[in-house]
C-alpha cells in the first residue's frame, strides 16, 4: 500500500444555479491574458448541450482520454507513444479555436466617440486574434445558456446515447436542464501528463494537483488532445499549454479555489483524499467501464482505520493532512453517503472533481398524485431528467449509483420534512436508502446547510518545514516562468508571439 | 577576394557556431519559457498540417543527407563500394525528391503565414523571416542541383565535402581553400546556411534541440516531490 493524499472537490448540482461566478473570478484571477482569452479553466454548461468546447464529451471524435487495447494494456486514444512522435509535426485531434470559439471584444469606444447620430450607436464586435471585424459572433463561452440554440443541434449530446425517445426532450412541455460546472479534475491517472513528450506536466505528490512546467512545455499540444474533458488550453501567444492550477498557492495557504470560495450556491466542497497509489493502473484499467466507479471507489482509504493512518504517516503525510481527511466533505460524500459520482469515469483517468447528481421536478407532482411512488419515496423513473442521462454523466451508464444517490437525498428530504414540519421521526423512509438518522443528520448538515468550515477542509501545506526556505529567499513565487519575468519584454532577444491588434476600428458614418 | 572568401567560408562558420551554441545555452539557461515550437496549429490547423508535415518530412530528409553527404569521408563511401559518381547521383535524387517535398510544405507554410489573417497577426518579425530564410536557402539547394548536373563526376561535390570536413577539424584555411573554385550557387548556399546557425537561437528552430526522444522510454505518469525526503 502506498497511502497518497489528494485534494479532491465535490460539486452538488442540485443546488447549482448556473449564476457562472465560479467561471468569471477565475477568469478574472487566471485568463485574463493575451492568448488565453477564450480558456476557461472553469465554465459552467447548460445540459443537455454540446458544451465547451464544442462536443467535448465525443471521445469519436476527439480521441480523448484512455482505452483498453486488444491485448488489455492501457493506452492512450489518441494512440501509444510511437503514433504520438509520429504526429508531433501537425497533431490530427487537436481542436481549432473556432471549437472553443473566436475570442471577441466590443469597439466601446465608438458610443463615446460617435457624436450626434440619427441612429443608436452601436459597439461592433471585433476579433480579438486578428483584430478584424466580425461581422457575426458564431458561437462563445457559453453559448448554449438556459437551453440556447436549437434541440436539433443540443441532442448530439452524448449523454443522450440509449436515453430511450430522446426526441421528446425537444418537445416544450418534455423538456429538462442541468448545469455542469467543470474544470480540471486533477485525475489520478492523467492522460494529459501521459501524452506530454517533454515530460512538463505532473501531478504534485503532497497534494495530487496536476500542473504544467511552464519552463518545459515546448507546445507540441499533446496534452490538449488526450485530455477528454478538453481542460488544457494552449496559448496561442506564449505558445505554452495552460490549465486549471486548483488555485495552488491558496490551497498551499489552506484556502479554498476561487471557484470554491466565491461559489454563491455553496454548492462546492473540498477535502482530502487518501488513496492507494499501487492500485491506480489496476483500477483504470477495469474491463468493464460500468465497474470503474466501483473501482475507484476501492482506491480510496478509510482515514481512521489504523493501519491507513500508519502506513501515511510512514509515507510522511503530516497529522493535520490526517486530520484534514478524517473529517473531509468529499469522502463523507463520494464514499460514506454514495452521494457524488464521478464525471465521465469511462474515460479511465480517474477524476477527483465529482458530482452530486441534480433531482428534477417530481415532489409537486407527486402531491398531485401523477407519479408512482416507490414505498416511501417517489419512483424516480418519474423524475424530468432522464435517469440513463444521468447514468451516462457519472457512472458510465449505470443507473443503480445514480438512483441510489437521488433516493437517498429525496430520503433526506422526506425526513427532515417529517421532523421539522410534521414533528416526527419518519425511520421508513431511511430504512429503505440504507441510512440512518445519525448520517442523515450529517448529510443535511453538509448538503442543506452548508457551512464553510464544513465545505472546505484544507490542510496548509507546511511550506516552512518542506521547502529549504534559504533557497526560496528573493525568489519571486508564482511567475510565468523566466524567474520574475514574464519573457515578454520589448527588448528580449528571444522574443514571443506579437502583441495582437488591439485598436478599436474605426467606423464610417453614413446617413 | 581571397580575404574575404576566408573571412566567409574560413572564419564566419565558427562564428556562427559559436552563436547558435552559446545563445542557445542563453536561452535555455535563462529563457527557457521562450523555448517552444510556437505551433500556431490551433488557430488554422488544415493548411498547417498539409505543409508543416511536408516541410518537416522534407526538411530531415535535406539534413540528414547533408550531414552524411559532407561529414563522411569520402573513403567510408568507398568502402560500401559507392563510387564518386554514385554518390553525386543519390544527392541528387534523394535531395532532389526531399528538396521537391520540402518545397511544396515551405510554400504551403509561408502562404498560411502571410495570408491567413489569425496567422498573420500573431506573427512576429522572426517568424516571417525564418520562413523566407528557409525558402531562400531551399530555392537555392534545389538551383544547385541544375549545377551538379553538368559534374556528374563529382568534382565539385567533393570540394563541397573537403570544405565540410576541413572545417570541423579546424583547418579553415585548406577549407577556405577547397571551396574557392565552387559555383557561385554553391557559396552562397553554403553562406546563408551559416547565417541560419546564427539566426538559430533567436528563432523558433530552438525547437529541434528538444525532439522529445526521452518520451519513447519515459514511465505514463509523472509524480513531482516538493522535497526530496
Amino acid at each position: 500500500m502506498k497511502v497518497r493524499a489528494q485534494i479532491g472537490m465535490v460539486l452538488n448540482l442540485d443546488k447549482c444555479i448556473g449564476c457562472h461566478t465560479c467561471s468569471i473570478t477565475c477568469k478574472n484571477v487566471w485568463t485574463s491574458r493575451e492568448g488565453v482569452e477564450y480558456a476557461w479553466f472553469n465554465n459552467v454548461e447548460t445540459k443537455p448541450g454540446i458544451g465547451f468546447p464544442k462536443e467535448w464529451e465525443n471521445q469519436q471524435k476527439w480521441n480523448g482520454g484512455w482505452v483498453r487495447n486488444k491485448s488489455g494494456k492501457l493506452e492512450l486514444k489518441i494512440g501509444g507513444k510511437r503514433r504520438i512522435l509520429a504526429n508531433i509535426f501537425a497533431n490530427p485531434d487537436l481542436p481549432e479555436i473556432d471549437d472553443y470559439y473566436e475570442p471577441f471584444d466590443f469597439d466601446y469606444q465608438h458610443l463615446h466617440n460617435v457624436g450626434d447620430t440619427k441612429h443608436q450607436p452601436v459597439a461592433r464586435p471585433r476579433s480579438l486574434i486578428s483584430g478584424q471585424r466580425m461581422e457575426k459572433i458564431e458561437w462563445g463561452p457559453n453559448w448554449e445558456e438556459i437551453l440556447g440554440t436549437e434541440f436539433a443541434k443540443r441532442k448530439i449530446d452524448q449523454n443522450f446515447n440509449e436515453v430511450v425517445q430522446k426526441d421528446i426532450y425537444g418537445q416544450f412541455e418534455k423538456t429538462f436542464m442541468m448545469y455542469l460546472p467543470r474544470l480540471c479534475e486533477h485525475c489520478l491517472n492523467p492522460a494529459c501528463v501521459a501524452a506530454c513528450p517533454s515530460g512538463a506536466i505532473y501531478k504534485r505528490e503532497e497534494d495530487g494537483i496536476v500542473l504544467i512546467d511552464q519552463d518545459k512545455c515546448r507546445g507540441w499540444r499533446m496534452c490538449v488532445s488526450a485530455c477528454p474533458y478538453k481542460k488544457i488550453y494552449y496559448n496561442w501567444k506564449t505558445g505554452k499549454s495552460e490549465k486549471c492550477t486548483f488555485c495552488f498557492p491558496r490551497i498551499e495557504a489552506g484556502q479554498p479555489t476561487v471557484c470554491s470560495e466565491t461559489c454563491v450556491g455553496r454548492i462546492r466542497y473540498l477535502g482530502v483524499l487518501l488513496y492507494d497509489a499501487d492500485k491506480i493502473e489496476v483500477a483504470a484499467n477495469t474491463p468493464n467501464e460500468k465497474d470503474l466507479y466501483q473501482a475507484q471507489l476501492d482506491i480510496f482509504l478509510d482515514p481512521n482505520d489504523p493501519v491507513v493512518i500508519a502506513a501515511a504517516r510512514a509515507e510522511g503525510i503530516s497529522d493535520n493532512w490526517i486530520k484534514a481527511a478524517q473529517r473531509s466533505p468529499v469522502y463523507m460524500m463520494a464514499m460514506e453517503w454514495k452521494v457524488a459520482l464521478p464525471l465521465h469515469p469511462e474515460y479511465r483517468t480517474l477524476p477527483m472533481v465529482w458530482y452530486v447528481p441534480p433531482l428534477s421536478p417530481i415532489q409537486s407532482a407527486v402531491q398531485a398524485g401523477h407519479v408512482g411512488m416507490n414505498g416511501e419515496i417517489p419512483d424516480l423513473k418519474s423524475l424530468r431528467i432522464p435517469l440513463r442521462y444521468l447514468a451516462n454523466m457519472l457512472t458510465a451508464g449505470d443507473e443503480a449509483p445514480v438512483v441510489r444517490a437521488l433516493e437517498r437525498m429525496i430520503a433526506m428530504r422526506a425526513f427532515k420534512r417529517a421532523q421539522q414540519v410534521d414533528g416526527v421521526e419518519d425511520a421508513d423512509v431511511l430504512k429503505q436508502v440504507g441510512l440512518t438518522p445519525v448520517q442523515v443528520e450529517e448529510m443535511y448538515r453538509y448538503m442543506a446547510l452548508a457551512n464553510y468550515e464544513d465545505r472546505f477542509v484544507i490542510p496548509t501545506s507546511h511550506r516552512a518545514y518542506a521547502e529549504n526556505a534559504y533557497d526560496l529567499k528573493s525568489s519571486c513565487g508564482f511567475s510565468f516562468g523566466n524567474g520574475c519575468g514574464d519573457g515578454n519584454n520589448g527588448v528580449n532577444l528571444f522574443g514571443t508571439k506579437a502583441k495582437g491588434v488591439r485598436q478599436v476600428i474605426p467606423v464610417e458614418i453614413k446617413d | 577576394m581571397a580575404h574575404l572568401n576566408l573571412f566567409a567560408f574560413g572564419i564566419y562558420p565558427y562564428i556562427a557556431i559559436a552563436i547558435m551554441l552559446i545563445g542557445s545555452w542563453i536561452r535555455y539557461d535563462r529563457e527557457q519559457y521562450s523555448w517552444k515550437t510556437s505551433s500556431s496549429q490551433l488557430l488554422e490547423s488544415k493548411q498547417l498540417r498539409k505543409g508543416s508535415i511536408a516541410f518537416h518530412i522534407g526538411v530531415l530528409g535535406i539534413f540528414l543527407g547533408h550531414f552524411f553527404g559532407l561529414l563522411m569521408p569520402k573513403e567510408i563511401w568507398y568502402l560500401f563500394g559507392i563510387t564518386t559518381q554514385m554518390k553525386q547521383m543519390i544527392a541528387i535524387g534523394a535531395g532532389g525528391l526531399f528538396g521537391l517535398i520540402c518545397f511544396y510544405g515551405l510554400t504551403v507554410l509561408i502562404k498560411r503565414r502571410l495570408f491567413n489573417p489569425r496567422i498573420r497577426a500573431t506573427s512576429n518579425p522572426m517568424d516571417i523571416a525564418i520562413l523566407f530564410l528557409l525558402y531562400a536557402q531551399l530555392i537555392l539547394g534545389l538551383l544547385s542541383i541544375f549545377v551538379s548536373m553538368g559534374h556528374l563526376d563529382g568534382a565539385e561535390m567533393l570540394k563541397l565535402m573537403a570544405w565540410a570536413q576541413n572545417t570541423v577539424t579546424f583547418n579553415s584555411l585548406a577549407a577556405a581553400e577547397a571551396i574557392s573554385g565552387v559555383h557561385w550557387i554553391f557559396k552562397l548556399h553554403v553562406f546563408l546556411g551559416m547565417t541560419l546557425f546564427v539566426v538559430f537561437p533567436f528563432s523558433r528552430l530552438v525547437h529541434m534541440l528538444s525532439v522529445p526522444v526521452q518520451y519513447i522510454s519515459r514511465q505514463h505518469q509523472i509524480v513531482r516531490q516538493r522535497f526530496v525526503r
